[in-house]
Parts: structure tokens; C-alpha cells; sequence
């Protein structure tokens, strides 16, 4: 379900546009849209065109691989304030992971076509936009590699 | 502050008590705890929150193990251990009624009386959990003393939670924030998926005014103070349980030796700002 409102103030509520300069956020809020998703309900599938991203307000959704035969391995949970997606921005733009929400969650969708024609047009909109981004990813890396050195046991196995 | 409570046989402190296992429960697969008894005639067990015990398993040897249980309860004296090696797993084989020697308390504890006043944060991974339940207990039972209490666990997977049913328990009462997270998990599993630093921003404590207590392994414990300092909690408001091999532990041997302090006798629980550089150094 999509719902167009005023979203410029969702959006300064976001942590992720903490302190964005309010022209950038406004370019971005005219790609944004407001979308609920039931608990149980995918977001997107691993090999959808990643043609948007999207901002947690409220819930809480799972990132997991699909395993033939077995439970989804779910790889880490988005909570509100958290960003989901960056395959919007690297080629070819597809899904790496399905995102399901584990509760009814309300997003913020911010459109990849919408919002990429914007940045090629402005490039300062580009620069904070991936200024913002790189850090998200690097932390999500970091993350990442903690998770596979079993931190809570016997790290050295 | 009251001062901490002395070895149980103070004139003996390398002479193990006998204790009887009352009742033993298995936690997780490697993981149980233990209730103990002083044989008939002895002293209730008065202890501090992260003060442990050296626990003697006749015949096959001795390990330091933390306490776990409540510290308002002296009759019981609790210990929950993880079965790694020679010793752990002879215990995990111990039944009800089986006498094992017991030395301490010994060491440092969670400063749970000078915090009294500021926010909260304690953080735990896996086993790590168990030192930090008697400051818990000892939390809740003094709740209106503290400010907002905040209670962060990481395990790896939702099969390895440590005392869930008492994280839920915790977690349904109005005035305390819990948060588990695990590192995978499959579809059943409603919680957090990612590493426990990631918990931290969300307990919404005041870093200027908060006590934070983390206990776990080391690499788990290094990560979480970074994740506490960027969000300005700084090292001498954090407090950490350290893990060293000790054979005495009463400061004599210098098994435990931590650079120029003894695990045993200075630690286990050290104010951050104190063993910082240490901390950072390798092999150390
Ligand atoms: C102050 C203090 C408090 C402690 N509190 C607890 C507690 O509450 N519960 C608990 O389960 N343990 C606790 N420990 C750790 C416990 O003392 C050791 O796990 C124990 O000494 C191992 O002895 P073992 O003979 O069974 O294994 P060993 O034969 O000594 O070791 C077997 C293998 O296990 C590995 N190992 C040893 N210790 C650990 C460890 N801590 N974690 C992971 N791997 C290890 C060794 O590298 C080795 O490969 C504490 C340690 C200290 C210093
Ligand atoms: S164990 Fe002997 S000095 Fe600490």
C-alpha cells in the first residue's frame, strides 16, 4: 500500500537526515512515499529490481536468504530509524536479500529512478547522498564480519 | 560503601569448603547452573555482585567460576557454568547431592552501590551474562534507586540464550529496557538479528549519567566499549569483568597476573580508564 503525504517532515524526523541541508531534503522527499507492510509480508525479494530504498519508521523487518526446503536464515533485523537498501545505487540494481517485515512496519520508499535523475542533475545532491550512505554500508560491513567470528564464545574457532 | 564480603574461611583461603549440589539445571547444551549448600553447621554465603568463586572438583581440579546467584539470598550459593575443558565438563557430570569445594568470594565487584543515582547500561554476551545476573537482581530489588536500566545481551543464536525465560521476564516489567539480539537466526525467530554493539543506541540512556557493565568475552567487551564511547559514554564510566587462568586466587601466585595488576585480588571487575592501556595491548 502507498500513501503520498507530507513527507517532509517524516523525513526530518529520520535519523538518517539528521542535520541534511533542507533543499537536499526536500529534492528527496519529492521521491519519497509512505508504504505499510504486514507482518509476514515482503518488502522485496533477493533478484527484484532495487528500484527503491527505504527509511524505518516504525517495526521491524528481516533480511534473509531463501533456503530450498527450509526456514529463511535471516542475516540481520531493521528496526526504526535504520536505512534498508543500497543496491539502488551499484549496478545492476538488483535485490541482494528478501526483506520481509516481522511486524506491521511503516516505511518510507524513496524512488531510485526518481531520486538518482536528481542527483545526476545536481551533483552536490549526489555527494550527500553518498556521504551518508558510505558510512551506513561501512558499519553494516563491520557488523557483518563481527557476526561471523562468534563473539559471545570462543572467538579464536 | 559497604565493604566487600570476606572469604568464607578467611583464616583458610586455599582450603576448599565442601558444598552439596542441591539442584542442577542445564541451561544450553554446554551451559548449566548449580545451587549449593554449606554442609549441615555451616555460615550462609554472603557475597558482592561479580565476586567469584575457585569451585574444586575432587580428583580432577579447580576453576574460577562467577557467581550467578542473588546476593539477598545467602542460603543458596549459585554458580552457572560453561563446559570447555577437563574441569567444566566434569562438573557438567555432577548430579544432586554431590559435594564439591568451593573458595571465596574473591575479587573486585560491579560497583552497583556508587552507581546508584545514574542510568544503567549493562551488556552481556553469551556465558558472560551469569556474573552480571547478581547485579540484576540486586538492581531490581533496589529499582527506585537508579535511573533508567537498560539491559543489552547478545548470543549466537536464539538456541544460546542464556535465562530467557528471565531476559522475558525482565523485559515485561515497565521500569527496565531489555534487548537480545543473536547473530543468525531462522524464520522462527521474532527478535534482533546482528552484533550487540548495534543494541546500544537504542536504550535511550543519558551518557553523561550512565554506569555501563558489560561482561563477556574480550573481543565482544573491546567492541562494546567503541560502541559505548561514540555515543559519549567515557572509560571511567564503564566498568568490564576480565578472564585471566589463576591458580591461588588470593594474590600470591601471579597466575592471573594483568599487566601490573592481579586478576584475582584487583579484578575481575576493573573501571575501564584503569586497565585501558593494558586492555589495547596484545598477549598481554
Ligand atoms: C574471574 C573469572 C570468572 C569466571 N566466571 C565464569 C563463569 O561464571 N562461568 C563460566 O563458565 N566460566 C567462567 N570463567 C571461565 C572458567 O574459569 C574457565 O572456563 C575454566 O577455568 C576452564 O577450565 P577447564 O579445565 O574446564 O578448561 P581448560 O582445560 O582449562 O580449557 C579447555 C579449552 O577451553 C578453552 N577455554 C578456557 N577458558 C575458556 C573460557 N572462559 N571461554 C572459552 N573458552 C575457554 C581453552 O582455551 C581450552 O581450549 C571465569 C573465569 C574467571 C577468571
Ligand atoms: S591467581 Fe594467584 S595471584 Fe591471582
Amino acid at each position: 500500500m502507498v500513501h503520498i503525504e507530507g513527507l517532509e517532515r517524516v523525513l526530518q524526523e529520520h535519523a538518517f537526515f539528521a542535520g541534511m541541508d533542507d533543499g537536499y531534503r526536500d529534492l528527496v522527499a519529492g521521491c519519497a512515499a509512505n508504504e505499510v507492510f504486514h507482518a509476514g509480508t515482503y518488502v522485496y525479494r533477493e533478484g527484484d529490481p532495487a528500484d527503491k530504498f527505504y527509511l524505518i519508521r516504525h517495526g521491524q523487518v528481516a533480511l534473509e536468504v531463501y533456503v530450498p526446503g527450509k526456514s529463511p536464515i535471516i542475516v540481520e533485523t531493521l528496526k526504526s530509524d535504520d536505512l534498508m537498501g543500497w543496491s539502488w545505487l551499484v549496478p545492476p540494481f538488483r535485490a541482494s536479500f528478501d526483506a520481509r517485515a516481522l511486524e506491521l512496519s511503516r516505511l518510507v520508499s524513496i524512488d531510485a529512478a526518481c531520486l538518482r535523475g536528481k542527483m545526476d542533475q545536481d551533483s552536490s545532491l549526489g555527494y550527500e547522498l553518498h556521504k551518508r550512505f558510505a558510512p551506513i554500508v561501512a558499519a553494516r560491513l563491520a557488523a557483518a564480519r563481527r557476526q561471523l567470528i562468534d563473539l559471545y564464545g570462543h572467538p579464536e574457532e | 560503601m559497604t565493604p566487600l564480603p570476606a572469604i568464607a574461611d578467611a583464616a583458610e583461603p586455599m582450603v576448599p569448603i565442601p558444598f552439596r549440589i542441591e539442584r542442577t539445571v542445564k541451561n544450553l547444551s554446554d551451559t548449566f547452573t548449580v545451587d549449593l549448600r554449606p554442609e549441615e553447621g555451616r555460615k550462609p554465603f554472603h557475597f558482592a555482585p561479580g565476586q567469584f568463586n575457585m569451585l574444586y572438583q575432587f580428583g580432577v581440579g579447580e576453576v574460577p567460576i562467577s557467581i550467578s546467584g542473588d546476593p539477598q539470598d545467602p542460603e543458596t550459593l549459585v554458580h552457572t557454568i560453561r563446559a570447555v575443558g577437563a574441569v567444566t565438563q566434569a562438573m557438567a557430570g555432577m548430579k544432586r547431592g554431590a559435594v564439591m569445594g568451593v573458595r571465596g568470594p574473591f575479587g573486585s565487584a560491579w560497583p552497583v552501590e556508587a552507581v546508584e543515582g545514574s542510568d544503567v547500561v549493562l551488556v552481556a554476551g553469551g556465558v558472560g551474562l551469569a556474573p552480571l545476573r547478581p547485579a540484576i537482581y540486586h538492581i531490581l530489588a533496589n529499582r527506585a534507586r537508579y535511573g533508567r536500566l537498560v539491559i543489552l545481551y547478545g548470543a549466537r543464536t536464539p538456541r544460546d540464550i542464556l535465562f530467557r525465560a528471565e531476559l522475558e521476564k525482565w523485559s515485561s516489567r515497565l521500569d527496565t529496557f531489555v534487548d537480545v539480539t543473536v547473530d543468525r537466526a531462522s524464520g522462527g525467530w521474532h527478535g534482533n538479528v546482528g552484533v550487540v554493539t548495534k543494541l546500544i543506541g537504542r536504550g535511550g540512556f543519558d551518557p553523561d549519567n550512565t554506569a555501563a557493565m558489560i561482561c563477556g568475552p574480550e573481543t565482544m567487551m573491546r567492541f562494546t566499549i567503541q560502541a559505548l564511547n561514540d555515543r559519549g559514554v567515557s572509560n571511567e564510566r564503564i566498568h568490564v569483568s576480565m578472564e585471566r587462568n589463576m591458580k591461588c586466587a588470593v594474590g600470591f601466585c601471579g597466575h592471573c597476573q594483568f599487566g601490573g595488576q592481579f586478576v584475582c585480588r584487583d579484578g575481575p571487575v576493573f573501571r575501564f580508564d584503569r586497565i585501558e592501556e593494558m586492555f589495547l595491548v596484545r598477549e598481554l
